[in-house]
């Protein structure tokens, strides 16, 4: 199963601004279910964003990032060309996303 | 056919080198990941696991911000700006959580230095923010109050 992510990115005055949302349970392995067994860890390792063949954005996260984590940056670039995201997590699932810059 | 021992080996050597550079392809990609800080359960560990001996400053320059009640640890919105020169990463840090180090972003070519996520607090805490530029860090914190905590339960 591929991991979904979300991406908007829309450019004002050559700015982009890129908003990722990804969409994963981020089980820290912390909690426990109903049982009291605890639940296994599985976290998102890694977020990248690329634009125009160049890593230009690239997150390294733990399991203290929240549950369907939302990120956001900003970038130099132009609207109309390609933006992609991509993800990998714990359990080595990965998923891309392209979207044009608005 | 025959296969003399000669050419049996420099096919096992060509074939050997196909499969190690399969194998460390995906590892380029993503190799970035450092498992020892980001398990470290003190916050001085996971900084010198992360990060060794770089100096940290206090800096005005880097803007944190948190808001000052959470009242759902689970999601705790954070916003991260600097204007310091020649940025390469932003990290969080939150002291009394299980794992200190919550994320690492770096940032790349082109980028700003302005970043937003959202983080989970176990309870009450400080929240740290270190840039890392010209082989510094630059750290400015903000105690954050929890009432709901979000790590475990």
């Amino acid at each position: 199963m591929s991991i979904k992510v979300k991406v908007k990115a829309k450019e004002k005055d050559g700015i982009v601004k890129a908003k990722m949302l990804i969409k994963h349970p981020m089980e820290s392995g912390l909690r426990k279910n109903k049982e009291g067994i605890l639940i296994p860890v599985h976290h998102l390792k890694e977020v990248k964003a690329e634009y125009q063949g160049v890593v230009i954005f690239q997150a390294e996260i733990g399991v203290g990032v929240a549950k369907d984590p939302f990120m956001a940056f900003s970038f130099k670039g132009t609207k109309g060309e390609l933006f992609s995201v991509s993800a990998l997590d714990s359990k080595g699932e990965t998923g891309i996303t392209e979207t044009v810059i608005k | 056919m025959t296969v003399s021992r000669r050419k049996f080996f420099i096919n096992l050597g060509k074939s050997a080198g196909y499969l190690a550079l399969i194998a460390s392809l995906p590892q380029i990609a993503w190799a970035k990941w450092n498992k020892k800080a980001f398990a470290a359960t003190n916050l001085d560990v996971a900084i010198k696991e992360k990060f060794g001996t770089l100096a940290i400053v206090d800096s005005n320059e880097v803007k944190l911000k948190a808001p000052a009640i959470a009242e759902n640890g689970a999601v705790v919105p954070i916003k991260v700006k600097t204007d310091l020169a020649n940025v390469k990463s932003i990290s969080l840090l939150v002291k009394d959580n299980p794992y200190p180090l919550v994320t690492t972003l770096h940032i790349g070519p082109g980028s700003l230095a302005d970043i937003q996520i959202r983080i989970r607090m176990g309870k009450t805490s400080e929240v740290i923010a270190l840039v890392e530029a010209d082989g510094k860090l630059h750290r400015a914190k903000q105690l954050v109050k929890v009432t709901i905590g979000g790590c475990g339960g």
